[in-house]
């Protein structure tokens, strides 16, 4: 069977972002997976804040609302306490999601909206030029911390973990083989699944991963995770993670005996995953899953069960349950 | 003092105020007393007017927590100027009250609460019941503490979980002394605590002794039981209704009308919150009620809701509404039906968040970045929200534009007794899905934004049911395609379209008519919002005493009714009266200035609504400085 063509979900619209921008592939692996998931056009939704990355709803053939600033999460939630049935994809950025957005995003992750995050991390403010961001390393220089910036970098991932996310995953942008089974588990997934996704930002912040995505130190630096396989990495896969008793940390080992397997449904071991960064190798994959209930279903299920009073009968309803003003005051 | 002269004396209207402590459930007294007021078919307007804390310092002035309600055979309009009862539950209470009540008031105290800890802390050097700091007034001092604990030693409950029950004594005692049913507050005692058996027979028990204590030879003959001459009613049901209530059956109704779901998105915030409340519990089906992260969130999941096909729904107070202001305007840019409610309150900033004021209006009407004009309406009275609810989601469905609906605080928590709204007599809402309809499939991007020619209207199109995939956003986009645009030429089309969609509201309104009085009055008094009734009282009453008065109450304050500007020019002289310091004078001001020079205004910004008397007091004023 011939693969779909992902070109069949993009716009006629000009991709304008900066040549070379690893935006570029991001879109590809999306336009790949809707395809190959059989996703319909006319029930999909794209919602974006603002930003880089949020300019992606115009060019993908489905419905798109590019929003504000930090509030997509929001609206989608909206789109699916309208509609449940909706395939809903919520494209973010670091600024976006993780500063002006981080309450909604958090929010999002602990009601477990069944819908898909893409959190495209580039650690700056791309659109806005450069400044640094809240997943910039300390020291980092910008337009606005010529003298380095301050403040420790927000970790995505385990500011998903933390916030009760479900369905955890990490990529990488040019990962034209890796990224898109992410997306299609991610879209597999019943409830939210936050999937971060480093990107290069070629004008900005070029090569900030290379030390990790870099083909060369590839083997090194990243460490592919699988649920049910050992936690393997480097050449020929020679060595592993196992946990120092002592330090209750993930330390490189290699007598292969003591590796972990990975289990996706282990929180605890997602949150070690999820903060590793070099020197050790960083986790990509599926770092946590588990299934749990979603808010829009119950939400639905519960509207559903209810019996529509005519409004006759709401308009008679006796005022019987103003017991909420038992208590005088209101708080602010 | 005498005891022998005890009386509610007899008169068209009385207004009963209860003040106690935060936590001596004032507003549970004065919303069954109100109840059963509205049960034997008087008119009725209330007032709750209570702190911020939730329980503040028990004893103090500042925690004093107050209900007023005024009744009467008909035609009452607000909650009175100044009560002729006053019970007050406590010395803190009762030197808070004071200054509100009027001359020879009838004034109910728990004696037991006059010791000298108490009356400390309500900072009086002597007993107000012995000496003559009370002079003037009728003062019955009852054991109302002592009574209730008699009343409830069967059931052998704790003495501070046994005073709990005096307001019960008290309503069982006013409810006597007024001639009013006990069935209402029976059946709510017995619906409210069935899961608590001990307590339902202790509040009966309560209600019951202060009932028979009033009904008794030693109370019959200083308290003389008390009738009012009933209502003529028009044959029809009523029922008492609070602001918040009707605004949930508006919406309620809204989805019936316009045949779609709503999505009621909010974030805690006094006093909007009655509403939350009101409509979590009302469990409509068709009225989804979700409490988001914060203000900003609830905007938007409205705005996500609209866009998904139901109608978006969030409801805030002014902080609130100022945070939400940027997803107004997202609302704006991508043409969404929106309704926001406003319940305001006294600010600026936090404010004072249990006290009412129409300050507001300026911020609903101009309050955004960029030229960005949404329609702005306001109700008039708890029971005119429900038809405020439907006036406002008409003009969103049917123009695709957020509007806001302007209540207040004062409004959402006051109550009046009213006609059950006849809905079926009211006409269908027509929404622009039928717009979205009418286009074909995989119709190309140009068509999906091809405008209504009467009110320039967008068709809805939602995902899901149409193949009319497209996008939208807060970026400017192309006014035929709905492309991205940065078009000098284009942007300019699109502001002009965008200031003409909202102008032409005004085409699908109706004319705003007199209020009362005739167009060749010699002063009109204007107003908008929660002032109606206390403005009504007051003009009808200078009427009477044979003033060349007129009143008119504006609904639509962005854009005006058609005529509006004819309605007002009628009038030499233009009070415009407002809990602010003049914002529909300056809307009125700039949009139809050949009445400028006629307008004068009469602005209170305390916290409470006006009393009939002050707005009496300003239209004496015009005439005397004429």
């Amino acid at each position: 069977m011939n693969k779909p063509d992902y070109k069949t979900f993009a716009t006629d619209r000009e991709v304008r972002w900066c040549p070379g921008c690893g935006d570029y592939s991001i879109l590809k692996s999306v336009l790949q997976t809707l395809a190959e998931t059989g996703s319909t056009p006319e029930n999909t939704v794209f919602v974006s804040g603002i930003g880089c990355a949020s300019r992606m709803p115009y060019y993908v053939e489905t419905y798109g609302f590019h929003t504000i600033h930090g509030r997509a999460p929001a609206v989608a939630t909206g789109v699916k306490l309208a509609n449940p049935a909706l395939e809903v994809w919520v494209v973010t950025g670091d600024g976006d999601g993780m500063s002006i957005g981080g309450n909604h995003l958090l929010h999002l992750l602990r009601r477990n909206i069944d819908l898909n995050v893409l959190l495209l991390n580039n650690e700056t403010y791309g659109l806005t030029k450069g400044q640094v961001s809240p997943t910039s390393r300390t020291g980092t220089r910008s337009p606005s911390t010529p003298d380095g910036s301050l403040a420790n970098p927000a970790a995505p991932c385990i500011f998903a973990l933390g916030s009760g996310a479900t369905f955890v995953a990490r990529g990488i942008d040019v990962d034209q083989k890796g990224l898109p089974s992410l997306l299609q588990e991610a879209k597999a997934h019943s409830g939210t699944s936050f999937v971060e996704i480093l990107q290069n930002c070629i004008v900005y912040n070029k090569d900030v991963f290379a030390p990790v995505t870099d083909k060369r130190s590839a083997q090194e630096q990243q460490i592919r995770i699988e649920h049910g396989k050992p936690l393997l990495f480097g050449a020929e896969l020679k060595k592993g993670l196992r946990l120092n008793p002592q330090t209750l940390a993930l330390e490189v080992t290699d007598n292969l005996e003591d590796v972990l397997v990975h289990d996706e449904t282990n929180a605890t071991l997602a949150a070690l995953l999820a903060r590793l960064s070099p020197p050790m190798p960083m986790a990509f994959g599926i770092i946590h899953r588990r299934r749990e209930a979603t808010f829009d279903g119950a939400f639905h299920a519960r509207q559903k069960a209810r019996e529509a009073p005519s409004l006759d009968s709401l308009a008679r309803r006796a005022i019987i349950h103003d017991h909420r003003q038992a208590s005088d005051g209101e708080s602010t | 003092m005498t005891t022998t002269s005890h009386r509610v004396k007899t008169r068209d209207y009385h207004v009963v105020r209860f003040a106690g402590d935060s936590g001596d459930g004032m507003q549970l007294s004065g919303h069954h007393f109100t109840n059963s007021v509205g049960y034997a078919g008087f008119d009725l307007g209330t007032l709750q007017d209570f702190p911020a804390e939730i329980r503040a310092p028990a004893g103090s002035t500042y925690g004093v927590s107050a209900f007023q309600v005024q009744f009467g055979a008909a035609d009452v309009h607000t909650p009175g100027d100044s009560p002729d009862v006053l019970v007050a539950f406590n010395p803190a209470a009762l030197k808070v009250s004071l200054p509100l009540i009027e001359p020879g008031a009838l004034i109910i105290v728990d004696e037991a609460t006059f010791n000298d800890r108490q009356l400390k802390k309500a900072g009086f050097d002597d007993n107000p019941l012995h000496g003559k700091a009370l002079a003037g007034f009728d003062v019955y001092p009852i054991d109302i503490t002592g009574q209730t604990l008699q009343a409830l030693k069967p059931f052998e409950m704790k003495r501070p979980d046994a005073i709990r029950s005096r307001n019960f004594f008290v309503l069982g005692f006013l409810l006597w002394t007024f001639g009013l049913p006990r069935e209402p507050l029976a059946d709510w005692i017995r619906d409210r605590f069935k899961s608590r058996p001990q307590i339902l027979k202790a509040n009966t028990a309560a209600v019951n002794a202060g009932h028979a204590f009033a009904d008794t030879a030693e109370v019959a003959h200083v308290f003389e039981r008390q009738t009012i001459a009933e209502m003529p009613l028009e044959a029809a049901e009523y029922r008492t209704i609070r602001g918040a209530e009707a605004v949930a059956l508006g919406l309620s109704a809204v989805s019936r009308l316009a045949n779609i779901d709503l999505l009621f998105c909010s974030y805690p915030i006094t006093p909007a919150s009655a509403i939350l409340h009101e409509l979590a519990n009302t469990k409509d089906p068709q009225v989804g009620v979700f409490q988001a992260e914060d203000e900003i969130a609830s905007c938007c999941a409205a705005i996500g809701a609209s866009y998904a096909g139901t109608l978006g729904v969030t409801s805030s107070s002014g902080p609130g509404i100022a945070l939400k202001t940027e997803a107004m305007g997202l609302g704006i840019a991508s043409e969404l039906p929106l309704l926001i409610i406003d319940s305001q309150r006294a600010g600026p900033s936090t404010g004072l968040p249990t006290k009412t004021e129409q300050s507001d209006l300026l911020q609903a009407v101009h309050g955004r970045n960029g030229d960005t004009p949404l329609p702005v309406v306001a109700a008039r009275s708890p029971a005119d929200c429900f038809h405020a609810v439907i006036d406002a989601s008409r003009i969103a469905l049917r123009h695709m534009t957020p509007v806001i609906l302007l209540i207040d605080g004062y409004l959402a928590s006051a109550a009046e007794f009213s006609r059950l709204p006849e809905i079926d007599n009211l006409p269908p809402i027509w929404t622009s899905k039928r717009l979205a309809d009418a286009l074909p499939d995989r119709a190309e991007q140009d068509k999906i934004f091809k405008r209504d020619a009467d009110s320039l209207a967008r068709p809805w199109a939602i995902p899901g049911t149409h193949k009319l995939m497209y996008r939208i956003g807060g970026l400017e986009t192309d006014i035929d395609s709905g492309h991205i645009s940065y078009d000098a030429a284009n942007h300019q089309a699109k502001t002009m379209l965008r200031h003409d969609k909202i102008q032409r509201v005004t085409d699908f309104l109706p004319t705003e008519a007199l209020v009362q009085g005739e167009s060749d009055s010699q002063l009109l008094v204007l107003g908008w919002g929660s002032t109606y009734g206390a403005i009504f009282e007051a003009v009808r009453a200078e009427i009477n005493s044979g003033r060349s008065v007129a009143q008119a109450h504006l609904r639509f304050l962005h854009p005006f009714a058609p005529e509006t500007e004819d309605l007002l020019a009628n009038f030499e002289r233009i009070l415009i009266a407002e809990i602010n310091v003049g914002q529909l004078a300056t809307l009125v001001r700039s949009e139809s200035p050949c009445v400028a020079s006629r307008i004068a205004q009469y602005n209170k910004v305390s916290g409470l609504p006006f009393k009939v008397q002050e707005i009496r007091d300003a239209i004496g004023d015009m005439f005397a400085n004429e």
